[in-house]
C-alpha cells in the first residue's frame, strides 16, 4: 500500500516536473563569495529574533505544542 | 601540505581552490532542492560561507570534502525552505525544468503541484523531491540529511501522504 502510493506519486511528479540534476552554474561565484567573506559574520534579521522569542515564550507557557512544532520543522 | 589540510588550517588560497573546484557541484545539489537558479546561487555562497567558518572542524584525514559540503548545502537549503514556506513560491526557472508546448491544463497542474509541494513540511519535501523527481538513491539522501535510510523511507511516505492531501485539497487526484 505504502509502496503503491509512493509509486503513483513518483509517476505524477516525473511526468510534470523535470529533474534539475544537470543544472549548470552560469557564472563564477567566487567574486560574490569574496564579498561575503569581507562582510564577515552574517547578520540575523530582526524578524528571526522575534520568531525565536515567540517560539521560546510559546514553549514556556504551552509546552504541549512541542510535538506540533517539531512536526512543522 | 595537501589542499584539504591547508583548508583546515585556515588557508584562504586553499579555500579558493576548493571553492572553484566544488561550486558547480554544490550549486547543482542546491538547485535540485530549491529548483530556482538565484536561490541556488545564494545557497552555494551560504554553503561555502558555513564551510569556511567551520574549517577547523573538517577532518582532512577522512577526506570526503564533497559529502561534507553536500550535508552543509542540504541544511542551508532546509533553512531556506523553512524561511520561505509561507511565502509565494519561487518560480521554477531552471532551463531543464522549463516546458514548452504544454497545454493550459498541464501548466495549471504544474502550478498546483508546485503550490502543494510548498505546503509540505520542508524536511519531508526535500526527501520527496530528491527521491521522486531527482531520483537520488536513498543512501545519498540519508547521507545528505544525516539520517538513516530507514528514516528516509519514513519521511518519504509521510511526505507523499502530505503532498497527496494538499493535492486533493486543490482538486487533483494523484
Amino acid at each position: 500500500m505504502k509502496e503503491r502510493e509512493v509509486e503513483e506519486m513518483r509517476k505524477l511528479l516525473k511526468k510534470e516536473m523535470k529533474a534539475a540534476g544537470r543544472a549548470e552554474l552560469g557564472r563564477d561565484l567566487w567574486p560574490s563569495m569574496l564579498e561575503r567573506l569581507s562582510q564577515g559574520a552574517s547578520r540575523v534579521p530582526w524578524w528571526d529574533w522575534a520568531l525565536l522569542a515567540g517560539a521560546t515564550l510559546s514553549l514556556w507557557f504551552f509546552p504541549a505544542i512541542l510535538p506540533a512544532l517539531l512536526y512543522h520543522l | 601540505m595537501e589542499l584539504l589540510e591547508r583548508f583546515t588550517a585556515g588557508d584562504q588560497e586553499a579555500f579558493e581552490a576548493l571553492f572553484r573546484q566544488y561550486q558547480g557541484e554544490v550549486y547543482r545539489w542546491a538547485a535540485q532542492i530549491v529548483r530556482n537558479r538565484a536561490a541556488a546561487e545564494d545557497l552555494t555562497i551560504e554553503t561555502f560561507w558555513r564551510a569556511y567558518r567551520a574549517h577547523a572542524r573538517f577532518d582532512s584525514r577522512k577526506g570526503q570534502f564533497a559529502a561534507w559540503l553536500r550535508r552543509i548545502a542540504t541544511n542551508a537549503a532546509l533553512d531556506f525552505l523553512r524561511r520561505t514556506r509561507r511565502e509565494v513560491p519561487l518560480p521554477e526557472d531552471l532551463p531543464e525544468t522549463g516546458r514548452s508546448g504544454c497545454s493550459v491544463e498541464q501548466r495549471e497542474l504544474q502550478r498546483t503541484l508546485q503550490a502543494s509541494l510548498q505546503q509540505v513540511p520542508p524536511k519531508l519535501r526535500v526527501v520527496v523531491v530528491l527521491g521522486l523527481v531527482e531520483e537520488e538513491p536513498y543512501e545519498e539522501i540519508a547521507a545528505a540529511l544525516g539520517i538513516s535510510v530507514g528514516a528516509v523511507k519514513v519521511r518519504m511516505f509521510r511526505g507523499v501522504r502530505a503532498l497527496r492531501k494538499e493535492l486533493e485539497k486543490a482538486g487533483v487526484r494523484p
